[in-house]
């Protein structure tokens, strides 16, 4: 039975409460780093690890933060974590930490993480707090992937890499206009086979 | 002169929202009347130019000469949550007029990344249109960073570039709350379409600086 509850949170943090499609949280990483599969792989699963960290430690310290002071202490909690991650990823994956760039810092300000610390770390044990993160974390992570997969195969005509069609692509999907035209029909998309429309 | 290649390459070239993604979820939050985007986007202004300036002494006079660059994001961070706080308490006593008008918005900044965004960028950037001199052990070096000035106007002009997108955006978005959108467009994803072409109009500029 418990266990069986431990897997509906990581697939609640998928479909129900995902975090791009259905919640809209986190925009800025989302249509600023999908410009590949792989970029946004590499994205979610740096968010992820942080949200997995900063939910646990949160979850096992919320009780000894007095409520005024909470966010502050939230947020130093985050950046730590996000610190550790950004210097891991410029060790041993020095080429996407290029691409990153500016969003790996920024994943302390992504809303996703404070708003699990706040929505459900601060009131859950810490292992129901890893697995909400590893749901949101994952629900993040497939839609990051899905929509660096839709980019890139529209925009450079390749999928993780891999070329498949020869010649350039439509460029204006690796651009900037496209992040936002294919999030906003991947949404709609979400929607209708959710039933939510 | 660089002055004015730094107004537009901020505003127009590579605008904060629809070019660089940063600062997206207010744009989508509070776009849906010019008057809240008007409010916004001037506090947003104010709270940037002040960060910038902060953390940029805070980089360049504490973090470098002691070593301690690795606490860049953490000590951004904090300095950018405490001086919202401040300002917050500062507009509150000597002008609550001005603090009804911005004080919904003011915790919202925290939280934005495009106040962390612009003063990691300014103290780690190179950008190709400055040319400085700086001197390094008594030689003169051309320098690609910019100093203290420059950080400040390009902080204040990221955000009028970022007034610009939002309220331009939020005039469309009060137009289309006439039109009939299909169920399942209807709020973000006709939102984020809409975007999406404004987005397409700003790339024309590209190419100026």
């Amino acid at each position: 039975m418990s266990r069986n509850s431990k897997l509906g949170l990581i697939i609640d943090g998928i479909i129900k409460n995902n975090p791009t499609f259905v919640l809209v949280l986190g925009m800025c990483p989302t249509l600023g780093t999908t410009t590949s599969a792989i970029n946004g792989l590499g994205m979610g699963v740096a968010t992820m690890c942080v949200l997995i960290l900063s939910n646990m430690a949160i979850s096992a310290v919320a009780r000894f933060i007095p409520d005024k002071v909470r966010i502050p202490c939230y947020i130093v909690i985050i950046a730590t974590f996000v610190t550790v991650v950004q210097f891991l990823l410029q060790a041993y994956v020095p080429s996407l930490y290029e691409t990153l760039g500016l969003f790996i810092p920024l994943i302390v300000v992504n809303c996703i993480v404070l708003g699990r610390a706040e929505a459900f770390a601060n009131k859950n044990s810490v292992i129901d707090s890893a697995c909400d993160g590893l749901g949101v974390g994952l629900g993040f992570t497939i839609a990051l992937t899905l929509i660096g997969l839709v980019r890139e195969v529209l925009g450079s005509g390749s999928a993780f890499g891999f070329k498949f069609i020869q010649g350039d692509g439509m460029l204006a999907f690796v651009l900037a206009p496209g992040a936002f035209l294919v999030l906003g029909y991947l949404m709609v998309l979400f929607r209708k086979i959710t039933k939510k429309a | 002169m660089e002055y004015i290649i730094i107004l537009i390459s901020a505003v127009f070239v590579n605008n904060v929202v629809l070019a660089q993604f940063l600062g997206i979820c207010p744009f989508l939050g509070v776009s849906k009347k010019v008057s809240t985007a008007v409010g916004m986007s001037a506090a947003v202004m104010f709270v940037m130019a002040l960060a910038t300036l902060v953390t940029y002494l805070l980089q360049n006079y504490v973090l470098v000469p002691l070593g301690l660059e690795f606490m860049q994001t953490i000590s951004f961070i904090l300095v950018i949550a405490g001086l919202v706080q401040m300002v917050e308490i500062i507009l509150k006593k000597i002008s609550p007029s001005l603090y009804q008008a911005l004080g919904i918005f003011l915790p919202l900044i925290t939280t934005n990344c495009v106040v962390l965004g612009v003063a990691i960028q300014v103290v780690s950037n190179e950008f190709g249109f400055i040319n400085n001199e700086v001197i390094v052990d008594g030689v003169a070096q051309v320098s690609h960073m910019m100093n203290l000035g420059q950080s400040v106007v390009f902080a204040v002009c990221t955000a009028i570039g970022y007034g610009v997108a939002l309220i331009l955006f939020s005039g469309i978005r009060e137009q289309m709350e006439l039109n009939g959108v299909p169920k399942a467009f209807e709020g973000v994803p006709i939102a984020l379409i809409a975007a999406g072409i404004m987005a397409m109009a700003f790339m024309g500029f590209s190419g100026i600086v």
